[in-house]
């Protein structure tokens, strides 16, 4: 208005003032779209983690495996890992390896004796040459879905209710009735013997990844840390008269003790194997081994060791490439999602804090 | 003296189309990304790394640009207070240039993650692991880019108004 000029200039236009109006509106709209705004049924990591937290989330720790334990050591590549990957981690020298325990709860301060009977190793191989790897890792045979979509309604429907505090059988059974996968998923783990702590446990990559040789050649294959401790299961009788931090408390102990290690072991999908992380390939499949871990110190979480970093299962070295398995790709959006809440809350000690064993690399 | 430019020279026109695509699509590709678990996510994070690179690199070049060529004036019947805006909003989209990728590399740096452009360039990381910083860097990364989407739609509104309302050189000297 302090200039009666311009607003003669539009009053003049009014086609031109509803052109530059509609262009303005239009480029707005295409923006809230892109961001799926228009979009409620999108699948955003922000949803996923709402749908995990429900509503009351683990201020300051990760929203799922949340109680755990950080460690270092090394891990040296074997002459039959450069023939499959050209990654550096693979050239045999000695790595140097930063990681994570965890229990796969969302509950930081869960009870170790009664907590789901699932566990994470978690992994950063940092070269000295650069291109590092990131792995986050469990112990059980597949995964209960193969699409981040089942993956949401898996928790959805596993979400307690608020009335009862226990999720709804219905909703459970229906989602049960929908996805046979989950329900073979849930038989493997029933037959499954549960390990007796983290040092004898083997943990699996679960998801397809591409390793690309020197040559070119690309290849399907899947991973798994396997124990070089003798596997020795817990009865469930005795595992529930353990005390509520025991597996964090024999890893101090065991550590303390000297090293602990794992061989890290690939597996060649034949072409008929599906990359589904529901699916378990046939036991007969080629495997490799890829190199040798060595963890010789654990700590409590803290600031700046594996508590502030993001374990994204896509963190790949040249020589790795992510497969069309869609889990680690969602894998990768929510953990992010995940670590960007969590780093910007306040930092409650974990249930192990002020813990450590072994010497300090 | 030397009489005023009527143009802006073919390498500022060149850079500010470039920028202006590179910027255009580093904004639908920042707000689509956070937008899906899908493959996409992983897909356009890594071209908004690397375009981001090439945003700041460019930025540079062209600052360096600006400051040794002259402008054409912007004319000379102009109200005051759009003269201001014009002034104001131009510096604002030159820091933001200069400011989007910084924040960008620096949290990036403090979250403890390598900083790879073109798949398997990797930047030296410009802060130490700082899980707070991270998500104040983090936060301020998508406050700016709204910020930035809001400065572009005002800077283009302008353009259109030069265009279609003013009908004067504005446009013409930079096309």
């Amino acid at each position: 208005m302090n200039n009666p000029n311009t607003y003669e200039l539009m009053k003049r236009n009014p086609k031109g003032i509803a052109l530059i109006g509609v262009t303005i509106l239009a480029l707005a709209a295409l923006f809230a779209y892109a961001g799926g705004f228009f979009s409620p049924q999108r699948l955003s990591a922000d949803r996923f983690i709402d749908a995990i937290e429900h509503g009351s989330p683990p201020t300051g720790f990760r929203r799922a495996h949340s109680k755990g334990i950080c460690f270092a050591g090394s891990f040296v590549g074997s002459a039959e890992s450069r023939a499959l990957s050209s990654a550096t981690v693979f050239l045999g020298d000695t790595v140097p390896v930063t990681g994570r325990f965890a229990e796969a709860e969302g509950n930081p301060f869960a009870n170790d004796a009664t907590t789901v009977p699932v566990r994470s190793m978690a992994l950063r191989l940092v070269p000295a040459t650069g291109e590092e790897w990131r792995m986050a890792i469990n112990d059980t045979p597949g995964l209960a879905v193969s699409t981040p979509e089942a993956f949401y309604e898996n928790v959805l429907a596993s979400t307690p209710d608020p009335k009862t505090g226990k999720p709804d059988p219905a909703k459970m059974r229906a989602y049960l009735a929908a996805h046979p996968e989950t329900v073979a998923f849930m038989a493997r783990m029933k037959a499954r013997p549960l390990a007796s702590g983290f040092s004898n446990d083997t943990y699996n990559s679960i998801d397809g990844f591409i390793f690309v040789a020197p040559d070119g050649t690309r290849r399907l294959v899947r991973w798994s840390m396997q124990a070089e401790e003798p596997f020795a299961t817990l009865p469930p009788e005795e595992r529930a008269a353990k005390s509520a931090n025991y597996l964090f408390d024999d890893l101090l102990s065991r550590v303390a003790r000297g090293s602990v290690k794992w061989r890290l072991i690939a597996t060649l999908a034949s072409l008929s194997d599906p990359n589904e992380a529901a699916e378990v390939w046939p036991e007969d499949r080629p495997h490799v081994t890829l190199g040798e871990l060595t963890i010789d110190h654990v700590e409590s979480e803290a600031a700046g060791n594996c508590r502030d970093l993001n374990f994204d299962p896509l963190t790949l070295p040249s020589g790795i490439a992510p497969s069309d398995d869609p889990i680690p790709f969602a894998r990768s959006a929510i953990y992010s999602a995940s670590f960007r809440r969590r780093t910007g809350e306040s930092k409650p000690p974990s249930a192990i804090a002020h813990q450590s064993a072994g010497a300090k690399p | 003296m030397n009489p005023p430019v009527e143009r802006f020279t073919r390498l500022s026109r060149a850079l500010h189309w470039l920028m202006a695509l590179l910027i255009l699509s580093m904004l639908f590709i920042g707000i689509g990304m956070v937008s899906t678990v899908s493959p996409r996510y992983h897909e356009l994070l890594s071209v908004h790394k690397s375009i981001g690179m090439v945003i700041f690199v460019l930025a540079a070049i062209r600052l360096i640009n600006r400051l040794l060529t002259r402008q054409p004036l912007l004319p000379a019947d102009l109200p005051a207070w759009q003269r201001v805006l014009a002034k104001a909003s131009h510096y604002i989209l030159y820091a933001l240039m200069f400011a989007l990728p910084l924040v960008g590399w620096s949290m990036l740096s403090a979250g403890g993650y390598p900083v790879l452009i073109f798949d398997h360039l990797e930047l030296p990381s410009i802060l130490p692991l700082d899980a707070g910083l991270y998500a104040t860097l983090r936060r301020t990364h998508t406050i700016l880019a709204f910020l930035l989407f809001g400065v572009f739609l005002t800077h283009l509104s302008a353009a259109l108004f030069h265009a279609l309302i003013r009908r004067d050189q504005v446009l013409e000297s930079i096309t």
